[in-house]
């Protein structure tokens, strides 16, 4: 057997044990499993490629790839493990780009590499393609994570004459591929590199914090789509098995997210949602009519009296980092015979699952995380829905009120229980700057604190009753 | 007709069709690690940066590979850490004395 085709039974291999790693994804009890046979199979494809001939003579400048994956591992690995769980969603969003970001540089390469020998039209487009989508999830994702690690505003950040300038970049980004691929023009190359860098800017900047989970998605799918472009480029079937497969489970993901948000992705992407407080918003409400407000002993008393609770945690549980007192007082509910769930929302927190995560994080078992429409079905029966740090998911608004800005998205009915519980900090509504008409229900009681101090004040009273 | 090209398209589309198949099956409750396992399978564009600086023939070409291989090797190691970090956390109901039989009965 040659040595080429061992090789590429060896990236077979790789290829094979990603599609297993995605299949393991299908229960949380071989998803981890999965993961390790895929990194396993990574691992085998780069060992494999140092003994690719590239061009008919062995790799060049192996000890410069060395150097630099070492660089790469010593700033990966410790950022990797020690960063908090709570920077989750950004550090997500920040591997993702580096992909789009060394996807983009490959195609440039190549490029370069193969100019002299006039490539076929098709071949420049695939390049084009790896380049302005590599490019746009670099930069894009960079953005992503800066509004994440809030260094700076999470509010949609918007200009007059935005869409125009935006169709503007597009239309010379567009007119840049076409002329490229006529002329096979190295420095236009760089102009579009350039170009798309701008656009991956201008693309995420007007997109706030509560869409985040959609957008994280969606460039998630864009380096799977660059990396398949480049595997075009270097004809390798590796590169485009894997690149497709991200591709598709972040479009997937895309389609999922945006419809628990009940709008269209156009909507998402380009809207600039919470940005401005709308007309519905809090002037219509301001008249008078009042909350009633608890304090986290009363609270406790009403759980200790329930049979079945209900918790609904969104964003606020997360920059209260309150999980572990949560699923401290979940326990100590159950130890008194109370039946305890969590319901979970598709797009609560800043990616896709996040609440998952976080409560997993603090050893809640996954079987006590319900999906909406379960956790909506055990909703009817509860006595206590308590809604930790959610405010726009919990919204009747979403059902009721068509002149909503959040009308149709599905929501869970914390209305439905017995007693509605908010743990809130203020009265401001929530992300998307809608009153929440759930908070004057007469059925509804608000602990106005912070969402940890709160839930441990609640702890030691249910412990002293 | 360049059939290589053809050959090309016809796994890029035999894979949409799998993964789509195998990704819808994925429970919201991993939706997190679906994404970050999937970024770490992107990872894989590794191979394409060693392959580019392995065949760098210019300046230019060597210190973009050399570029690429890092953030390449950022993402595969850094994605496959992380989401070996998030899918260790995800356990079952461990048994526990404290748990009381009235937990499993409908009120």
């Amino acid at each position: 057997m040659s040595r080429e085709t061992l090789i590429d039974l060896l990236y077979l291999f790789s290829a094979t044990t990603f599609i297993v790693a995605l299949k393991g994804l299908g229960s949380p009890k071989h998803a981890r499993r999965g993961n390790m046979i895929a990194a396993f199979g990574m691992l085998v494809a780069i060992v494999a490629t140092f003994f690719k001939y590239v061009d008919g003579h062995a790799l060049h400048h192996v000890w410069l790839i060395l150097l630099a994956m070492f660089i790469g591992v010593i700033i990966a690995v410790p950022t990797a493990r020690f960063v908090k769980m709570t920077a989750m969603p950004q550090l997500v969003a920040i591997f993702n780009g580096v992909g789009g970001g060394a996807a983009a540089l490959v195609s440039i390469t190549e490029f370069i590499h193969i100019k002299s020998s006039h490539p076929a039209t098709y071949v420049i487009l695939e390049v084009l393609l790896g380049v302005l989508i590599g490019t746009v999830s670099f930069a894009g994702s960079a953005i992503a994570f800066a509004k994440l690690q809030e260094l700076m505003t999470g509010r949609p950040i918007t200009s007059p004459g935005q869409q125009l300038i935006n169709g503007l970049v597009g239309v010379i980004a567009v007119s840049l591929i076409v002329t490229i691929l006529v002329t096979a023009s190295t420095s236009l190359l760089w102009i579009l590199f350039a170009l798309s860098f701008v656009l991956g800017v201008i693309f995420v900047l007007p997109i706030g914090g509560a869409d985040v989970p959609v957008l994280i998605s969606l460039l998630n799918a864009f380096t799977g789509l660059a990396v398949a472009a480049s595997g075009f480029t270097l004809g390798s079937n590796l590169l485009i098995v894997a690149g497709t497969l991200v591709g598709a489970s972040g479009i997937l993901l895309t389609r999922l997210m945006s419809k628990a948000m009940g709008r269209s992705l156009s909507n998402v992407l380009f809207s600039a949602f919470g940005s401005v407080v709308t007309a519905s918003g809090a002037t219509t409400r301001d008249d008078g009519r009042s909350v009633r407000s608890g304090t986290p002993e009363d609270i406790a008393i009403l759980l200790g009296f329930s049979s079945r609770v209900v918790i609904i945690p969104g964003y606020g549980l997360a920059v209260a980092q309150g999980q572990h007192v949560l699923r401290e007082l979940a326990e100590l509910l159950e130890s008194k015979g109370i039946e305890v769930f969590y319901a979970i929302h598709p797009v609560a927190g800043r990616m896709p699952g996040h609440m998952n995560v976080l409560l997993a994080e603090a050893n809640v078992p996954y079987e006590q995380l319900l999906e909406m429409d379960e956790a909506n079905s055990e909703l009817a029966t509860a006595d206590v829905a308590l809604v930790v740090g959610a405010n726009d998911t919990v919204n009747p608004a979403a059902v009721d009120d068509p002149s909503s800005p959040i009308y149709g998205m599905p929501i869970i009915h914390a209305d439905l229980a017995e007693n509605v519980v908010f743990l809130k900090r203020s009265m401001r509504p929530g992300f998307a700057g809608i009153e929440n008409d759930l908070l004057y229900n007469p059925k509804t009681t608000l602990v106005f604190g912070d969402a940890k101090d709160t839930l441990t004040k609640m702890v030691a009273a249910v412990k002293a009753n | 007709m360049h059939n290589v090209l053809i050959q090309y398209a016809t796994v890029l589309i035999l894979t949409a069709f799998v993964g789509t198949e195998i990704i819808a099956k994925v429970p919201s409750i991993l939706h997190t690690p679906l994404m970050s396992g999937s970024n770490a399978i992107h990872g894989v564009i590794l191979v394409g940066s060693m392959l580019i600086l392995g065949g760098a023939t210019t300046n230019l070409q060597e210190v973009l590979g050399f570029l690429a291989v890092i953030l390449a090797t950022l993402n595969v190691v850094g994605g496959f850490v992380v989401t070996d970090r998030m899918l260790e956390m995800f356990k079952p109901r461990a048994p526990r004395v404290k748990e009381t039989p009235t937990d499993e009965v409908a009120p």
